[in-house]
C-alpha cells in the first residue's frame, strides 16, 4: 500500500517531527508538576500523621490506655480527615472512628494504604486512606491514617488531563500538518507542473509567481531568470548552428560544383574523371557528417518539438520495417517485422523517429552476419511504447554501451566498415528530444536495442496480448 | 527549357547557370531577391530555381509574390536551411520543391525535369505505358507484354512514379521523398535493393530492359529505342 501523498510531503514529516518532541517534552513537563505535588502532597500527609501518632504515643505513656482512647474518641470526632483506631493485640476495635480493623497494604516507609466506607448521609462510600500502624506496650495496636481520597481524585485529574491533553495535540497536530503540506504542496505543484510543461518542450513558460513574497516566489523567481538564461543559450545555440549551416554549406556547396563540372569535363572513364567522381564522393561523406552534425544540434537545440504531431509508431515500424526488409533479405538475414496491437501513440516527428529506427536497423543488418536474425518490433511496456531492434551478430561489450551514442565514436571492431560514427548519436538526440529512453542490452547472444517512449497523455493503455500480428519474411535464397 | 536562377551566392551561381547551360537549357540569373521578381513576372520560364535567403527580397516572400500575381511557374526552393520546418515553410509558401545545399547536380537537374513534366495537365490518367509495360491505376495491377505482374503495394508505388517520369532521370533521394515519403539520408542504399527487385519482376525474362540505372545519378524507366 502506497501512502498517500500528502503524507509524504517534507512539511508532514517536519511537523511530525515537531509534534513529537512537543508531545514529549510536555507530557514530561506536566509529569514532572504531578510527580512533584504528589510528593509535597504525600509528604504533608505524612508528616501530619507522624506528628500525631508521636502525640498519641505521648498519651499512652503519661495517661496510659484510657488517656489515649480520650484522646482518639476526642479526634474522632473532630477531625474529618482523621482516622483513628485503637485496637488489642487480637484486632479487636477499643476506640476509634473505624468499625474495624482494615485491610492494609504495606508502602515503604512503614506506611500502609487501605480502603474503608465512610458514611455521607445515607450514602456508603468506599474511600482511600494513608496511614500508620505502631504497635504499643502491652500489644495494643494504634492506626492513624488521613483520607487520600481527594488526593486520588487529583492524580486523576492529572492523567485524564495528560491524556486528553496529548490526544487532542496529536489531533490538532496531524491537522496542523495536514494543512501546512497541503500548502506546501499546492505552491510546489505549480512550479512542478510548469518544469514538466517547460521539459516537455515550451520553454517560453515561466513558473507563476504570488504576491506573497515568500520562499517559494523567491524560488519561482530564481528558476525564473534561470529559465531566461537557458532560453538565451539555447536560442544562440541555435543561431550559431544556423550560421555555421549556413557558412559551411555555401563553400562545400561550390566545391561540390566545382568538382562535378570538372568531372563533366573530362573523358567518361579516364583517370581524372575516376579521381573526380571520388572527390565528390568524399564531398558527399563531408556533406553527411556535416549534416548529421546538425541534425543532432538542431535535435538538442529542441526546435523540432514544433514540428511535433500525434504519431504512431505502429506507421514508423511498417515503413521503416519494409524500407529496410528487401535489404535484409538481400544479406540473407532472417528480418522479422512484430506489432503490439493499439500500442504506440506518441508525440513526435514522423521523419525523425523514422530515421532513428532506420539507424537502429540499418546498424543491425549491417553487422549481423548472414543467416542471422533481425527482430524489429513495437512492444507495450508499462512505462510507454517502444521500439526495439534485436539481433544475433556480435553485439557490444557492456563496457562499450554506454559509450557508442557520444559523438565519433566507433569502436574498434567496426574501424574498417563505413559509417561516419555518428548513426547511433543521432538515435541518441532523437530520443532526447522525446523523452525517450535509448538503451543496449544483450540479446544473448546479439544486440538489443531499446527505443522507449513516453505514452502520449490520452494514448491507449497497455494491451494484455502482447504480440498480436507478425510478419515475418525469409531469406530469398 | 528556359530556367530562372535566383541565388545570392554568385561563385555558386555562375557553376550553376553554367552546368544548366551545358545541360542545354536557356538560363536567366538574378543576385537578389527585387529583380529576380521582375525577371520571373516579366518573361515565361519553365522552372524557377529561388534560393531561400536573399538579399532585398526574401526567398520565401518573392514566391508568395509571383502566386499573388497568379504566376504559377514551378519553384524549386534551394536553401542552405535543412530545418524540418524549413521544407514545410517552403512548400507552403508556393514552392514545389526544395532542395537542401549542398546538392548534387545530378539532382538538381532530374527534379527541375520533373518539375516541369509535371505541370502538363492533361486529364487524370488511368493508365500508363511504357514500351510493352502497362499500369492500371484504378484496378493497381501491372502487365508486361499481356502477362500480369505481380507487384507488392509499395512496388507499385515505386514502379508508378517511375513510369509517370518515363524518359527522365529520377534520383534515389527523389524516390525516397516521393514513394517512401522520408526527407533523411538512409544510409545505406536501401532504394538499390528495392530497385533491383522491382527490376526482376518486370525486366527479368524480357530481351529489352526498360528499368535503366543512370551513373552516379539514379534510375530511368525508358522503352528502349
Amino acid at each position: 500500500m502506497r501512502t498517500p501523498k500528502l503524507l509524504r510531503t517534507q512539511a508532514f514529516r517536519i511537523v511530525g517531527i515537531y509534534l513529537a518532541i512537543f508531545a514529549v517534552s510536555t507530557l514530561a513537563l506536566v509529569g514532572f508538576v504531578y510527580w512533584n505535588t504528589s510528593l509535597v502532597l504525600d509528604r504533608e500527609t505524612d508528616e501530619t500523621i507522624e506528628a500525631e501518632i508521636t502525640g498519641l504515643e505521648e498519651q499512652y505513656s503519661t495517661l496510659g490506655l484510657p488517656g489515649v482512647t480520650d484522646a482518639i474518641i476526642g479526634r474522632s470526632v473532630r477531625r474529618e480527615q482523621g482516622i483513628y483506631l485503637l485496637a488489642n493485640s487480637n484486632r479487636r476495635v477499643l476506640a476509634g472512628n473505624l468499625d474495624g480493623w482494615p485491610q492494609v497494604s504495606t508502602t515503604n516507609g512503614g506506611f500502609v494504604e487501605f480502603r474503608y466506607e465512610r458514611r455521607i448521609g445515607n450514602v456508603a462510600q468506599l474511600r482511600s486512606a494513608r496511614g500508620r500502624i505502631i504497635t504499643l506496650t502491652q500489644g495494643f495496636y494504634l492506626l492513624v491514617a488521613r483520607d487520600v481520597d481527594e488526593r486520588r481524585a487529583l492524580e486523576n485529574v492529572f492523567k485524564t488531563a495528560l491524556l486528553w491533553g496529548a490526544g487532542l495535540m496529536i489531533v490538532l497536530g496531524l491537522v496542523g500538518g495536514l494543512l501546512i503540506s497541503h500548502n506546501f504542496l499546492k505552491r510546489l505543484e505549480l512550479i512542478n507542473r510548469t518544469s514538466r510543461q517547460i521539459m516537455g518542450g515550451d520553454l517560453s513558460l515561466r513558473v507563476p509567481v504570488t504576491r506573497a513574497g515568500d520562499e517559494f516566489d523567491d524560488l519561482s523567481l530564481h528558476l525564473n531568470r534561470m529559465l531566461d538564461r537557458i532560453e538565451r543559450l539555447l536560442h544562440g545555440m541555435r543561431e550559431v548552428s544556423d550560421n555555421v549551416a549556413h557558412d559551411l554549406r555555401s563553400p562545400l556547396n561550390r566545391l561540390r560544383n566545382r568538382l562535378e563540372l570538372a568531372a563533366m569535363r573530362q573523358p567518361a572513364d579516364s583517370e581524372t574523371a575516376r579521381d573526380f567522381d571520388a572527390a565528390v564522393q568524399e564531398t558527399d561523406r563531408l556533406i553527411g557528417t556535416f549534416n548529421a552534425l546538425l541534425l543532432i544540434a538542431e535535435a538538442e537545440a529542441g526546435s523540432v518539438r514544433e514540428t511535433m504531431h500525434n504519431l504512431s509508431l505502429g506507421d514508423v515500424i511498417e515503413g521503416v520495417g519494409e524500407l529496410y526488409g528487401p535489404l535484409a533479405e538481400e544479406k540473407q538475414l532472417r528480418f522479422v517485422v512484430k506489432k503490439a496491437p493499439d500500442a504506440g501513440l506518441i508525440r513526435g516527428n514522423l521523419n525523425l523517429v523514422s530515421q532513428a529506427l532506420a539507424n537502429l536497423v540499418d546498424k543491425a543488418i549491417k553487422y549481423t552476419p548472414p543467416g542471422g536474425t533481425v527482430v524489429v518490433s513495437l512492444e507495450n511496456n508499462p512505462s510507454g511504447p517502444a521500439l526495439v531492434v534485436a539481433d544475433d551478430g556480435p553485439g557490444i561489450p557492456a563496457q562499450d554501451r554506454a559509450r557508442v551514442t557520444e559523438r565519433f565514436v566507433r569502436l574498434e571492431s567496426s574501424r574498417n566498415s563505413p559509417g561516419t560514427g555518428l548513426g547511433l548519436s543521432l538515435v541518441a538526440a532523437v530520443a532526447r528530444m522525446h523523452d525517450a529512453e535509448l538503451s543496449f542490452d544483450d540479446n544473448q547472444p546479439g544486440l538489443r536495442a531499446t527505443l522507449n517512449f513516453k505514452r502520449a497523455a490520452e494514448g491507449p493503455r497497455p494491451a494484455k496480448v502482447a504480440l498480436a500480428r507478425e510478419v515475418v519474411s525469409e531469406p530469398v535464397h | 527549357m528556359r530556367v530562372l536562377v535566383v541565388e545570392d551566392d554568385l561563385e555558386a551561381q555562375r557553376y550553376m547557370v553554367k552546368g544548366l547551360k551545358e545541360a542545354g537549357h536557356v538560363v536567366d540569373e538574378a543576385g537578389e531577391g527585387e529583380t529576380g521578381l521582375t525577371l520571373a513576372l516579366s518573361r515565361p520560364y519553365d522552372v524557377a530555381i529561388v534560393d531561400r535567403m536573399l538579399p532585398k527580397l526574401d526567398g520565401l516572400r518573392l514566391v508568395g509574390k509571383m502566386r499573388e500575381e497568379r504566376n504559377n511557374t514551378p519553384v524549386l526552393f534551394l536553401s542552405a536551411l535543412s530545418d524540418v520546418d524549413d521544407r514545410i515553410k517552403g512548400l507552403r509558401a508556393g514552392g514545389d520543391d526544395y532542395l537542401t545545399k549542398p546538392y548534387a547536380f545530378a539532382e538538381l537537374l532530374a527534379r527541375l525535369d520533373a518539375l516541369v513534366r509535371r505541370r502538363d495537365p492533361g486529364s487524370v490518367k488511368t493508365r500508363v505505358s511504357v514500351g510493352d509495360l502497362e499500369l492500371d491505376l484504378l484496378s493497381r495491377t501491372a502487365k508486361r507484354n499481356g502477362s500480369a505482374i505481380e507487384l507488392q503495394p509499395r512496388e507499385f508505388r515505386l514502379l508508378e512514379y517511375l513510369m509517370r517520369h518515363a524518359g527522365q532521370i529520377v534520383t534515389r533521394t527523389m524516390l525516397l521523398e516521393n514513394v517512401w515519403e522520408y526527407h533523411f539520408d538512409p544510409q545505406t542504399n536501401v532504394i538499390d535493393v528495392h530497385i533491383s527487385r522491382l527490376r526482376a519482376k518486370i525486366d527479368k525474362g524480357f530481351e529489352a530492359p526498360l528499368l535503366h540505372t543512370v551513373r552516379g545519378a539514379g534510375y530511368m524507366i525508358r522503352a528502349h529505342a
